[in-house]
């Protein structure tokens, strides 16, 4: 530790409060308390916990749950978190920086799928699942074979690309003294030239104080303006209000889906499209949205409307009802989730 | 923006002012503009009675909670849609370059959420300290409002700040390339009596801080730190933290990184390691130009930005007094001088700083300056009372490359023209 942190603890342990003895605050934290809380894993494989998994189990739980942000290959989509690939281009411009590029540690993977992944429905996947997730996102970066199986008896075996990768903070030494010199005051250099401008890129967000409303219609009046008439407009008309208690839980629901669907006015289209007024509307017909699979334009120009029926099978097995269709989702088993998350996009068909 | 307030700030600026859009498309006619009110006769709005001078304004109660007049509608947090791939882990900025003094109002102080903002219950919320203690325990939040208690002003900077501005002037605007920083006073719990009252083990010496929200935002504390200075904070300027800042209980932090800050605090593991959690290998490390990367760089070095003249902030009154003024801040300690050249670095003077001196806090400082209305190259330098100079973007290029995303804290330069504008440059 620095010599200003020892220097500024003494301070801190003169000026702050101090306790003599416990204050008896607090209770004492339960062992399943601390059990259901506590699952952090660290390098030396402390918190691991028994269990195993293998890669080919491992895609497939990767193309439900990873797939439509970080690619079917860990390839990244958009914007999202590449974890595959990169080797070889840390010491470039803009390096890419994957879980075998840049990781140093597996434990941090493990860590992090099992406690935050997925995103908008963390904590859900079982140790076995998070170790066949693990194990597939090792053999996208080639590390491991096909008919690997990543255990807690085998973790620490597996040695990560860059895991010399890493130095501590080195500031004090290298520039402190570098930074430290007096500066200077007068006749510091003879001339100065301008490099570089940012007026170049010309990537500063708009202010948004004058004109945005001018610029983009509202949403809603989007929507309409495109909107097809429905092939087949009964089953909509007919479909009484959503219940209002069904639409909250469907917005619970509906978390397992905004990672990739935004929904309400102004929503826009993301990795999938914006579900404002998709119940009733045509499939594939997401203004705006051009990344919808063959099989879907297909089936939407065929007459396909997101009524109830369609929707709840869809949304139970959406590979089963649309084969080769690009939304990277396993369904809803239960059918109390789907029935409250159709209500919810119907609130947002009304 | 909406309509309203649009014709709200055009109501409020005429007739005495050009609107907002006039004076951004004709800065060149901004001194003549100035001067016009002056030279038309008498004002109006002094020789006639204006409406709020003969009538009434809003009662008590009007705003029970009150937000600024209408008039401030664009001073607000504004993101860059492109940096993030979503709006859930993402961030945005604190309109630096339209604040004064030093403290950041909670409302436009910069978001950085990894899983969102969450809305969590005081009734709800549970503290847990577990690992090498002798008494593992759960706090309520009542719990922590009985201990002694500390207010301290400090700065919390993302170490991404200035973060896309290392291979080249990128974004136009202070908000934009320094505005992942704010500056509040914090009312909270020393950490060190929280550990205290579970009874560190002699061999904890390093903690882990997590979060209650999805990404847990896991992080590794050296034990030093933590029992320095860190506050386990329920207060911000006065109130209560604001949802996105970790309502009701946040991690303290001065000096460091911002990431460490962790919101929504609800875990705090003793262990005899650090952690090596993602948000500290795969994120928060700074590669270097032969592409090893260096961890555990956790202060934040001393830094300060001009945030007035700025891109945003252009001179409208043409040639005569103005007021150069910006923020300096240091990891290290408290500010001892900033120095401000308005000739790119030829020539320095020094401003004036409030406060004094101020440990791991903002500190604003003031050049009044005589503008000869000539094209400016302005840039600031902070000195910290370790001695610390605020270096030059080369200098820290020479010894990280441009690859290094966190821990810019070079020197900024704008580029005044003649009429007022300003621009994000580099020179040489």
């Amino acid at each position: 530790m620095s010599k200003f942190l020892e220097a500024s603890a003494v301070i801190a342990l003169l000026a702050g409060p101090a306790l003599a003895e416990p204050l008896g605050l607090g209770r004492p934290a339960l062992p399943e308390e601390i059990a259901a809380w506590d699952h952090d894993v660290r390098p030396d494989g402390q918190g691991l916990p028994p269990g195993s998994g293998d890669v080919l189990t491992g895609e497939e739980l990767f193309s439900d749950n990873c797939a439509a942000c970080h690619g079917e290959f860990a390839e990244g989509v958009d914007n999202w978190p590449k974890l595959a690939g990169g080797f070889d281009t840390l010491d470039r411009k803009d390096p890419v920086k994957t879980v075998g590029s840049y990781w140093p540690y597996l434990s941090t993977v493990w860590d992090y799928v099992h406690h935050s992944m997925p995103f908008g429905n963390a904590q859900t996947l079982s140790n076995d699942e998070t170790y066949a997730i693990v194990a597939y996102i090792l053999y996208s970066n080639d590390l491991v074979d096909e008919d690997f199986t990543l255990s807690n008896e085998n973790f620490l075996s597996v040695e990560m690309p860059n895991a010399a990768g890493f130095i501590e903070d080195d500031r004090e030494a290298v520039e402190l003294p570098l930074f430290s010199q007096p500066p200077c005051m007068e006749n510091c250099k003879d001339s100065v030239e301008i490099t570089a401008h940012a007026s170049v890129l010309d990537v500063t967000p708009d202010d948004g104080t004058d004109d945005a409303a001018a610029v983009e219609p509202a949403p809603e009046d989007q929507a309409q303006a495109v909107e097809p008439p429905a092939p087949e407009p009964e089953p909509v008309a007919l479909v009484e209000a959503p219940d209002p208690a069904l639409v909250e839980k469907g917005a619970k629901v509906f978390k397992k889906c905004a990672a990739c669907h935004k929904i309400g006015d102004g929503a826009k289209n993301g990795v999938g499209p914006a579900l404002t007024g998709v119940f009733g509307r045509q499939a594939a017909t997401a203004d705006g949205f051009k990344k919808y699979s063959n099989p879907m334009k297909e089936a939407g120009e065929a007459g396909l409307v997101w009524d109830h029926d369609n929707l709840d099978a869809y949304l139970a097995d959406p590979r089963a009802f649309l084969p080769k269709n690009r939304m990277a989702f396993a369904g809803l088993r239960k059918d109390a989730d789907r029935a409250a998350v159709i209500a919810y996009l119907q609130s947002f068909s009304q | 923006m909406s309509d309203d307030q649009d014709s709200g700030d055009r109501a409020a600026t005429s007739p005495s002012g050009p609107s907002r859009r006039t004076v951004l498309g004709g800065l060149a006619a901004g001194g003549a503009l100035a001067s016009a009110a002056r030279a038309e006769g008498a004002d109006p709005l002094i020789t006639e009675v204006q409406p709020w001078a003969n009538g009434f304004g809003d009662g008590v109660d009007a705003t029970p909670y009150g937000l600024p007049i209408r008039f401030e509608g664009d001073v607000i947090r504004r993101n860059v849609p492109w940096l993030t791939a979503d709006v859930i882990s993402s961030i945005n900025f604190t309109p630096i370059h339209a604040l004064d003094g030093t403290i950041t109002p909670q409302g436009c102080a910069f978001e950085r959420h990894h899983s969102g903002a969450i809305e969590l219950a005081k009734p709800d919320y549970r503290l847990m300290i577990n690992g090498l203690v002798e008494r593992p325990l759960v706090f309520t939040y009542e719990d922590l409002e009985r201990f002694p208690r500390e207010s301290r002003v400090h700065f919390l900077e993302c170490a991404a700040n200035t973060g896309m501005e290392w291979a080249g002037a990128q974004l136009n605007g202070a908000q934009f390339t320094h505005g992942m920083i704010h500056n509040m006073e914090y009312t909270g719990v020393p950490l060190r009596l929280l550990l205290e009252e579970a009874g560190l083990k002699p061999e904890g010496k390093w903690l882990l801080v997590e979060g209650a929200d999805a990404s847990s935002n896991g992080r590794s504390l050296p034990i030093e730190k933590a029992l320095d200075d860190c506050l386990v904070a329920f207060k911000a300027n006065g109130e209560a933290l604001r949802k996105e800042h970790g309502y009701p209980v946040r991690l303290v932090v001065p000096g460091w990184e911002g990431n460490m800050w962790v919101k929504w605090l609800r875990r705090i593991e003793v262990g005899d390691q650090p952690w090596e959690t993602r948000e500290e290998t795969s994120k928060y490390t700074d590669t270097l130009a032969d592409g090893t990367a260096r961890k555990w760089t956790w202060v934040m070095d001393a830094k300060s930005v001009v945030t007035s003249p700025s891109p945003q902030m252009p001179i409208k009154h043409g040639p005569g007094p103005m007021v150069i003024t910006g923020l300096a801040w240091s990891g290290r300690g408290a500010i001892e001088r900033v120095d401000v050249t308005i000739d790119g670095g030829k020539s320095w003077k020094t401003a004036r700083l409030v406060p004094q001196a101020a440990d791991k806090a903002l500190h604003r400082f003031y050049l009044e300056h005589d503008w000869d209305g000539g094209e400016m190259l302005i840039q600031s330098r902070a000195m910290d009372s370790t001695g610390y100079v605020q270096p030059t973007k080369e200098a820290l290029r020479e010894v990280r490359g441009e690859n290094s995303v966190y821990h810019n804290n070079c020197i900024q330069t704008w580029w005044v023209k003649p009429n007022g504008e300003a621009e994000n440059v580099e020179i040489s």
